[in-house]
């Protein structure tokens, strides 16, 4: 099976999301666990961009992991991290030669800079979230990455405008996620006017109002 | 019983209140629903955890504006930091002052450092009584003595009163 996502057999029966999370603020570690959970998933916390390649086995020391048996399908990480960012650990998994620059990685921030959602975006990030992620936030990352995102894909104006989005006083008229996803050319007129020009065209931004 | 019904009243007042005064924003809501059976503390667990963080972050905060050199790089460092996880808890006015903090690091404002200091600690112990007061009443079972000192607190909304109420007739029981 490959393991960027479609975790479906061949029998349809979702397997089970193993999701690796990276955040230096133990609070963070700790609701973003009980969100994946909530949703499923496996989840392994660390705590820095270091541990995460350690547990990977990409950190130079271990080469010869078994991937099979850590099968990690999607990395959260946090952006700003002590030593190595998150931007920092997207780059060394996507330039990895192998399976690993296979699995998305979403980045999470608390700070909406456009820059910043660019710089992720086109460093090949899947998606990338505003903090504090919701429940909402999860369970669309999880139901895309278990193939219902790709059925959905087609009809994705209408699955959008289905999301759950509670209005929150720090969400408002802000922008609350990024999506890389392949959509059709009619979603663009919806994008914000400030919409970075330099974008690759397959990347698409959203801007939630809730 | 009409003393149960009154007092899960006045709780569900009290947390609206929360709210209503900004102390508490959706955030908390958020964290509530991710409770349930399997894991019926979980609310408790990370505001305690995050109790730990902010107080570990004010003491940094408080020795970084007592040095000579101040570095404000390190100092918007740490309130980046308690910016994050109060607003990872729903602590609404905690993440509102640190706003500002972080601006007078900017402009490495040392006055508008130590006021946004004050603040943060003011905000920080008025929302950690609140929260504990919160906890201790969903905490109290159906016993009605413990209910009742809860009510006390609620009514008054005075935490000394409420903590010695507590400790006196919690060694009565």
């Amino acid at each position: 099976m490959d393991v960027t996502g479609n975790v479906l057999t061949e029998m349809g029966t979702a397997r089970e999301l193993h999701v690796l999370a990276v955040d230096d603020s133990h609070v963070d570690r700790k609701v973003i666990e009980r969100l994946l959970k909530i949703s499923s998933c496996k989840v392994t916390v660390v705590e820095s961009g270091t541990r995460a390649l350690q547990y990977l086995g990409l950190d130079g020391e271990n080469s010869s992991i078994d991937f099979d048996s850590l099968k990690v399908n999607l990395i959260m990480t946090d952006y700003s991290m002590p030593e190595m960012t998150g931007y920092e650990l997207l780059k060394k998994i996507k330039q990895e030669s192998s399976v690993f620059r296979e699995i998305p990685v979403v980045v999470m921030s608390s700070e909406n800079i456009l820059t910043r959602i660019d710089s992720c975006l086109e460093e090949g990030a899947e998606d990338f979230l505003l903090k504090p992620v919701k429940l909402s936030d999860v369970k669309r990352l999880t139901d895309f990455m278990r193939g219902e995102g790709k059925i959905a894909e087609k009809q994705s104006p209408k699955r959008r405008q289905s999301d759950n989005c509670t209005p929150s006083l720090s969400t408002m008229f802000s922008l609350t996620s990024y999506h890389r996803n392949i959509t059709s050319p009619e979603l663009l007129p919806s994008l914000s006017p400030s919409a970075s020009p330099s974008k690759k065209s397959r990347v698409s931004k959203k801007i939630e109002l809730c | 019983m009409d003393v149960m019904v009154q007092l899960q009243r006045q709780l569900f007042d009290y947390t609206a209140s929360l709210f209503h005064e900004g102390f508490l924003d959706e955030q908390f809501n958020q964290l509530q629903q991710l409770q349930d059976e399997s894991n019926p503390d979980f609310v408790v667990e990370v505001v305690t955890l995050f109790f730990e963080d902010a107080e570990r972050l004010l003491n940094e905060l408080t020795n970084a504006l007592s040095q000579e050199n101040i570095d404000f790089r390190r100092l918007d460092a740490h309130v980046h930091q308690l910016k994050g996880s109060s607003s990872s808890i729903g602590a609404q006015r905690i993440h509102t002052v640190c706003i500002s903090f972080r601006n007078s690091c900017e402009e490495q404002n040392v006055e508008g450092c130590l006021k946004s200091l004050q603040q943060v600690k003011h905000e920080y112990s008025t929302v950690k009584s609140k929260l504990e007061t919160l906890f201790k009443v969903r905490r109290s079972g159906p016993f009605l003595v413990r209910v009742l000192i809860c009510n006390i607190e609620m009514t008054y909304g005075e935490t000394d009163f409420g903590c010695r109420g507590v400790s006196v007739l919690g060694s009565v029981i």
